[in-house]
């Protein structure tokens, strides 16, 4: 079985800021704003370097959708920066009028999705955002695993014409996917290879359904992984030739189970090959206080939950 | 002088014609006569501008009636400031890009008053005048509210959830700068709109950060949907109010008057890139020249009926030709 190796623990929002940075080498057109979170964004490079292409907009999340989505109109590629909360909930009908029914070219770069924000608590951790974002027409959504993918993620969207909602979380977590890595919107990774039960996960799970495959192995279940990187739009066939082949689907993710990734893999498998599918997310609450590693294990967003999650599917096939 | 003549003696034959390429006459003249393609280059002939606000007005009667839907009350008092911004103001090309580099933009925020908008747009030659006829039905480009979605050329960006306008022109502004564009962005927003918090956050950054290339005119008709703005929510002294954020704020004391508007933009034009964003507070009468709709928001968003239709009609009478 391949091993995929933690090359060094970082935090994905590290990532993007990395890609911004090299953005901002490479294409005169990148501009970025930032509502008062330039270093929890990791946008102080960027800023450092082309200060005449940072806008700080201070704490005004509305103002800031809104001139992105002017910043356009003049050729320029605008990434905007602050907490997924504030990304979307807060701004929601800023995004759905100004940029995505005005078809505006802009990067909703979001940090600190989920639970494993940590210590703030809920009224900081959304669980809400994918749903929000996927039902915009237009509106492509990523959410990344890790620091290489979220840096590539970075560079790929600045190529693509068209609004795009990039998340990604705010804790240190295992660096495993290639450091030159070509990314593909829309395109699935298949992580592994396996006959008995697909697992497909997205965000700060695709580390964890790796661990939940390693084990299942030694169990003697056979896992397939394949890492979602791009919600919308869905890599259908990747999912529906693995279910074809399995006949049993895992999904999980870093929110609600309303709105998510599990919703968009149960809609595509209804459509096309309906199978048993189990989902591991957030069920439908709200998050609380706590480091990111209790509240994954408080609100089953683990391997362990993946494993349970893989082991009920299995007798339903 | 010979261009000038030839306009007008065409302009007896046909002022259907002359509206669309009015503008380009303007360009070549700007260019030719002034050298400076951001002078103005000469007082414009106020009967004129007149006949197309008529019928600017009759256009938006007759949309709004035909699909007995829309919002006639804040598009006629705005018909003057539509008309002077486009057929006299803005440096323009009819020839649409979204982009707009190397001209001025304009943003409508309060995008209810779409009639005025499409028809001002129409007659200024960015689409034909006879598609003033679709407007609101399925399948048009001209949507209930503004909107890039269809592909309608003039418009930048959609508008019709209130008080997002102004952030998307101070963007817009920013590029421009960015790009070494000395044009200007101007924006129109109703003044019941300046309830929506957004407002604030976009009149606090231009202020802050010296977005000194745009032009905000607030439309003062002193009403909204459900009543006058003072009995809704009042909305205080916006000068000062302005004036406090850090704005450079000018008055038309009555923007229903052609003369006042072209001197009131031509004043805010002047004051631009001084290191303060410009404010316009502009006082119109909603429903202005059909006297059955004037001084009540009866009319926001109400259409006439056929009787209703021929009377303002008739206040109205045909100047460039009906679509």
């Amino acid at each position: 079985m391949k091993e995929y190796k933690n090359t060094g623990s970082k935090d994905t929002r590290s990532g993007f800021g990395a890609g911004l940075t090299e953005l901002g080498k490479t294409n005169e057109n990148v501009v970025a704003l930032c509502a008062d979170l330039t270093g929890s964004l990791k946008m102080d490079e960027f800023k450092e370097n082309h200060p005449e292409r940072f806008f700080q907009v201070g704490i005004a999340e509305a103002n800031m959708i809104g001139m992105a989505a002017g910043m356009t109109i003049g050729g320029k590629i605008p990434f905007t920066g602050t907490f997924a909360n504030f990304s979307t909930g807060r701004v929601y009908d800023q995004i759905r009028q100004s940029v995505a029914y005005s078809g505006k070219n802009v990067k909703i770069c979001a940090s600190h999705a989920g639970v494993t924000l940590g210590e703030d608590g809920a009224t900081h951790q959304i669980l809400e955002d994918i749903g929000l974002m996927k039902m915009l027409p237009g509106m492509t959504v990523i959410n990344t695993c890790d620091f290489n993918q979220t840096k590539a993620a970075t560079l790929a969207i600045a190529e693509h014409d068209g609004p795009v909602y990039l998340r990604f979380g705010r804790p240190k977590v295992a660096n495993f996917t290639p450091e030159d890595q070509k990314f593909e919107i829309g395109k699935a990774v298949k992580l592994y290879e396996g006959r008995d039960v697909t697992i497909i996960a997205t965000g700060h799970l695709v580390w964890e359904a790796i661990q939940a495959a390693v084990e299942l192995n030694e169990k003697g279940i056979s896992a397939e992984v394949i890492d979602i990187h791009t919600i919308k739009p869905l890599d259908e066939e990747a999912i529906i030739t693995s279910a074809k082949k399995t006949g049993a689907v895992v999904t999980a993710e870093e929110h609600n189970f309303l709105g998510g990734l599990g919703e968009s893999v149960a809609r595509t498998l209804a459509e096309n090959h309906p199978t048993p599918q189990e989902f591991v997310a957030t069920q439908d609450t709200f998050g609380e206080s706590g480091t990111p590693a209790q509240l994954m294990d408080k609100y089953g967003l683990n391997s362990a939950a993946i494993i349970k999650a893989t082991e009920k599917v299995l007798k339903r096939k | 002088m010979e261009v000038q003549l030839s306009l007008k003696t065409v302009s007896i034959f046909d002022k259907k014609l002359i509206t669309g390429h009015r503008l380009l006459c303007q360009s070549f003249l700007k260019t030719y006569f002034c050298g400076n393609k951001t002078t103005q280059f000469k007082m414009p002939d106020i009967n004129e501008l007149q006949d197309f606000v008529t019928q600017v007005r009759r256009d938006i009667l007759r949309q709004v009636h035909k699909v007995n839907s829309g919002h006639p009350g804040g598009s006629l008092g705005c018909a003057e400031f539509f008309s002077v911004l486009y057929q006299e103001v803005m440096d323009h090309n009819t020839n649409f890009d979204m982009d707009g580099k190397d001209e001025d933009l304009f943003f409508l925020s309060n995008g209810h008053i779409s009639p005025v908008f499409y028809s001002v747009l129409a007659r200024s030659g960015y689409f034909p005048v006879e598609e003033l006829n679709t407007f609101r039905l399925i399948d048009s480009r001209l949507q209930g509210h503004p909107t890039t979605h269809e592909g309608l050329p003039g418009i930048r960006i959609a508008s019709g959830s209130l008080g997002q306008g102004m952030s998307v022109a101070l963007g817009a502004a920013q590029a421009k700068k960015l790009n070494n564009d000395k044009h200007i962005v101007y924006t129109l927003h109703g003044d019941g709109e300046l309830q929506e918090g957004q407002n604030w956050e976009a009149i606090m950054y231009a202020a802050g950060n010296k977005v000194d290339n745009v032009i905000s005119t607030v439309d003062l008709n002193g009403q909204q949907i459900d009543g006058s703005t003072e009995t809704v929510l009042p909305l205080g002294n916006l000068k000062e109010k302005f004036e406090a954020f850090g704005w450079d704020v000018l008055e038309i004391e009555d923007g229903n008057d052609l003369k006042q508007v072209i001197d009131g933009l031509k004043e805010a034009k002047s004051r631009t890139g001084k290191g303060k964003p410009v404010c316009i507070l502009m006082n119109t009468v909603m429903g202005n020249g059909v006297d059955f709709m004037m001084h009540t928001h009866a009319w926001h968003g109400k259409a006439p009926n056929d009787e209703q239709l021929e009377t303002g009609l008739s206040q109205n009478p045909e100047t460039l030709g009906d679509y």
